[in-house]
């Protein structure tokens, strides 16, 4: 993955507007955080191949982090703390954000395919 | 001597940073080892330092890995092709039954797994319960020896002494070996060992030097 240009994931965000999309939203802290250190909590959170359309999609820059967010009819799709992105297979577009010794510690993946299961 | 043995766990590194001496030590003696791997990690946090992994690319890299790691080894792999951080969510028999199948094929003396509650990580307690219930369910006669792996000092409570605890220091070598074959999730420990810190590194040595199990009781 490279660092975020803001530009470059706008246009690919807009790119999805108002289509049937596949959805990965994950945020974790690791399945060992409260081994390694009892004052810690194990949070995480995955969905996968949700299916869902947004009308809206916009990526905003605060110092060396971005997020984003996808408007839905209903409700919205947000994520804090993306780093870096990527298009996989040409057709997924990846964004994530990854801690200091490189580990993922967000994602939010949008493709118009379902991502593997 | 054994005959063959045979280690379940979840994830491609936990037959590496946990049992990579014990195999070794038996390979040495000529024992055939085969891992039986759950999933291949997909959804793991270490991406390599520096990334080179990303969600969707990770579960082919650690799949090649782990091929990596059992050639190190020299055993014998088998994929189970569940997925990472599901399996307290498969059916429990089922897994059982799965594994039931596998164990009556291969036929192995002795099987190695986790320690059902005091494994750590959700996947490693589910399939070590799967696996002791796979071989709760043969005939005691064809039953194999379970060893079981705890992760936690106490056991239900208190400090228990393990019944196996095998010093690997004459393994470490290989062992060290398989560990960097998973290269996107060796680093953070690469790390512990690079640090100036004495302490951190005899404790890492200390911690990876020794690997210990209880043998697993059946009541009847």
């Amino acid at each position: 993955m490279k660092p975020i240009v803001k530009a470059e994931v706008q246009n690919l965000l807009n790119q999805f507007i108002n289509k049937d999309v596949y959805i990965h939203l994950e945020t974790t802290n690791g399945a060992y955080a409260s081994h390694l250190n009892e004052n810690a909590y194990n949070v995480g959170a995955y969905i996968r191949n949700a299916k869902v359309s947004f009308d809206q999609a916009k990526i905003v820059q605060d110092g060396n982090i971005f997020r984003v967010g996808l408007k839905m009819e209903i409700g919205w799709i947000y994520a804090e703390g993306l780093t870096d992105w990527t298009m996989h297979e040409e057709t997924k577009l990846l964004m994530a954000g990854h801690d200091r010794e490189g580990r993922l510690m967000v994602s939010l993946q949008i493709s118009e395919t379902p991502f593997s299961y | 001597m054994e005959k063959h043995v045979v280690v379940i766990y979840p994830h491609p590194d936990d037959e590496s940073f946990g049992a990579a001496g014990t195999m070794t030590q038996f390979r040495e003696q000529g024992v055939p080892v085969t891992y039986l791997c759950g999933t291949l990690g997909e959804m793991g946090r270490n991406m390599g330092t520096p990334t080179f992994a990303n969600r969707e690319t990770l579960p082919e890299i650690r799949k090649q890995e782990l091929i990596d790691a059992c050639k190190a080894l020299d055993i014998e792999l088998r994929m189970l092709g569940y997925r990472d951080k599901t399996l307290e969510y498969e059916d429990r028999g089922e897994v059982a039954a799965h594994l039931k199948g596998i164990l009556q094929e291969i036929k192995p003396s002795l099987v190695i797994t986790h320690y059902p509650d005091h494994a750590v990580h959700p996947d490693h307690n589910a399939l070590g319960a799967a696996a002791i219930e796979a071989v709760r369910l043969m005939d005691p006669a064809d039953r194999p020896t379970v060893w079981a792996q705890a992760l936690t000092e106490e056991i239900d409570g208190k400090v228990r002494e393990r019944d196996i605890v095998n010093d690997v220091t004459a393994q470490f070598d290989t062992k060290l070996q398989a560990i960097l074959a998973h290269k996107s999730q060796a680093s953070p420990m690469l790390g512990l060992m690079n640090t100036e810190d004495k302490e951190t590194i005899e404790a890492v040595k200390d911690r990876f030097n020794t690997e210990s199990f209880f043998i697993w009781k059946y009541d009847d």
